[in-house]
């Protein structure tokens, strides 16, 4: 067929037109300026907040417990030391939510009376775990559990991260369930209609689609649970913050506090950006780019 | 007028009694037709008659509350066949929303061969790219559904739908959601599918379409069949009151 070469002859035929090149012109003008002001405009804001933090009366008082360098620079190692266990406790809670919250995202939307027992138990573990704090889950878990002698011993941590696995879960699966019901119809109608089993369409067509419309909020919750890791601290485990409880007794001062708190933000920080670039290049590239 | 001639004993399709009902809304009400090899009939009649429904019923989208359905002399009603099995066999185009956005144009057309048939991968896409190449969308391939127009979707979905080699192409007014200016595109692909021997049932609006490439029109009404004759005898002489009222209907829109 012709349409797609009479289109390339065309392009390599091209030349943009005068009028064309002075509106690239503007356009790149238009750029710089704006990245000149926006320049100009976070100095001047950060500026003024700098200026009304350290003339305000308190200033020295606070700089002192919270932000001393000494502090900050010996408590490090420690607070390094206890991060390392909250990513670890991270990553595997992550891998369990996405688990369990599918399996239970999967048993809210089966059809057909059969499945009714098990689609109200899903939707009980749901409508529970997301009404009970996550430190009552965790004292729950975490002493309740080993209290049984029906496990064998296991650390500390290693309860923490059940706990955030259930908790985590019921919002997770309830996201992946929006997710789910979000996928048109039709698209599991083509899907069966090609003979593919209805394991098949959940897992080639519903569920990919599912994630990517639910991305964000996914995410979002990852987001929160890297800062709700730091929880396992209730349970004696040493991570980030127990560790900075540890040094900041220690030295009579709040730095480490803040160091903790700064690691979690640059541990959560690419982790945000790259869900920006995901679901900015997803929606790039299933929906065809306008200027609005 | 196509003459292909449908010499093989046993038809393709055989639908008796078929029925199905919505609560108190009987949708089919007995349906019985016959599709040999290579036939091209076309469905038609008013909005609601029950030309989609009967189309799903096929491929076992929807259950009947009667009758049978058989292909190729298997009776695929019966819930001990295996639905999925049967659908395999059949290959399906619907109005709109029939490309998989989160996959490539390849990806698309080569699925079902890909997770049902087990074709490996290399032979389904050397096997796609061929059939994109001839509907003219090979340079798109690795593209994603939504950089296609509406009528090359469509074409695509058309192509995906055989690429397995169904005995059976159900067709549900593949047309109707397209702008005018694409319409013949699709409507080009199916005909040279017809000519090419493919079995097709296809629900349309398009009568001067059905006319022209169409075996045989099969008129519903109602849920029933109101009149099933070749299509140069049902555009120029059917036989029944209700069908030319139908008919007088659509030529003066
Ligand atoms: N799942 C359903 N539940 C209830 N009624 C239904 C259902 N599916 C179809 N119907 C009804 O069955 C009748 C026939 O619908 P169908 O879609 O088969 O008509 P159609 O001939 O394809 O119409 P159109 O030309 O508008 O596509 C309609 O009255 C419709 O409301
Ligand atoms: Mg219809």
């Amino acid at each position: 067929m012709t349409e797609t070469t009479d289109a390339r002859d065309s392009a390599t035929a091209w030349r943009p037109s005068a009028i064309e090149l002075e509106r690239r012109a503007f356009r790149k003008r238009q750029t710089g300026r704006s990245v000149l002001v926006s320049a100009l405009s976070t100095i001047v804001l950060a500026g003024l907040l700098a200026w009304a933090l350290i003339g305000s009366p308190g200033w020295a008082q606070v700089q002192q417990t919270f932000f001393d360098p000494t502090v900050a620079l010996a408590s490090l190692p420690r607070i390094l030391e206890g991060l390392w266990l909250n990513i670890q406790v991270l990553v595997a809670a992550s891998i369990g939510v996405v688990v369990f919250a599918l399996v239970l995202a999967t048993l809210r939307t089966l059809r057909g009376p059969v499945f009714f027992p098990l689609r109200a138990l899903a939707a009980g573990y749901t409508d529970l775990f997301r009404g009970v704090p996550l430190i009552i889950v965790l004292y729950l878990i975490g002493y309740g559990v080993p209290g049984l002698d029906f496990f064998p011993r296991m650390p500390v941590a290693f309860w923490g991260t059940i706990a955030l696995i259930l908790t985590y879960s019921a919002y997770v699966s309830e996201v992946f369930r929006a997710g789910i019901e979000a996928v048109h119809p039709s698209q599991r109608l083509a899907a069966r209609s090609l003979g593919l089993s209805h394991g098949q369409t959940m897992r080639r067509i519903v569920l990919p689609q599912a994630f990517r419309k639910v991305t964000p909020a996914l995410m979002n919750d990852f987001v929160a649970m890297q800062k709700d890791v730091g929880l396992i601290s209730v349970l004696g485990a040493v991570d980030a913050v127990r560790a900075a409880q540890i040094e900041t007794a220690h030295y009579f001062n709040f730095t480490p506090y803040v160091v903790a708190g700064l690691l979690f933000v640059l541990l959560a920080w690419p982790m945000i950006r790259l869900t920006d670039w995901v679901s900015a290049r997803t929606r790039a590239r299933e929906q065809v780019g306008s200027i609005v | 007028m196509s003459t292909r001639s449908a010499s093989v004993a046993e038809p393709v399709l055989r639908l008796r009694g078929v029925r199905r009902a919505f609560g108190e809304h009987v949708v089919l009400d007995g349906i019985d037709l016959d599709v040999a090899a290579h036939e091209v009939v076309a469905l038609v009649g008013a909005s609601g008659s029950g030309k989609s429904t009967l189309l799903r019923t096929i491929n076992l989208i929807e259950r009947i509350d009667d009758g049978e359905i058989l292909l190729r002399g298997q009776d695929v009603s019966d819930p001990r066949v295996d639905a999925d099995d049967v659908r395999a066999r059949i290959g399906v185009v619907f109005q709109h929303y029939n490309l998989f956005p989160h996959l490539s144009v390849l990806d698309n057309v080569t699925l079902a061969s890909r997770l049902v048939h087990r074709v490996p991968r290399a032979e389904a896409e050397r096997q796609g790219l061929e059939l994109l190449a001839s509907i003219g969308l090979a340079d798109f391939a690795r593209a994603f559904p939504d950089r296609l127009s509406g009528g090359q979707q469509q074409r695509a979905a058309i192509v995906r739908a055989i690429a397995t080699g169904p005995e059976l192409l159900l067709l549900d007014e593949v047309t109707s959601a397209l702008d005018p200016e694409l319409v013949g595109e699709v409507l080009a692909l199916v005909r040279s599918l017809a000519d090419g021997g493919t079995t097709i049932v296809m629900a349309t609006h398009e009568m001067a379409f059905a006319r022209e490439v169409a075996d045989r029109v099969v008129f519903l009404d109602a849920g029933r069949i109101i009149e099933d004759a070749p299509a140069r005898q049902f555009f120029e002489a059917p036989r029944e009151e209700r069908t030319r009222e139908f008919l007088a209907r659509f030529l003066a829109d």
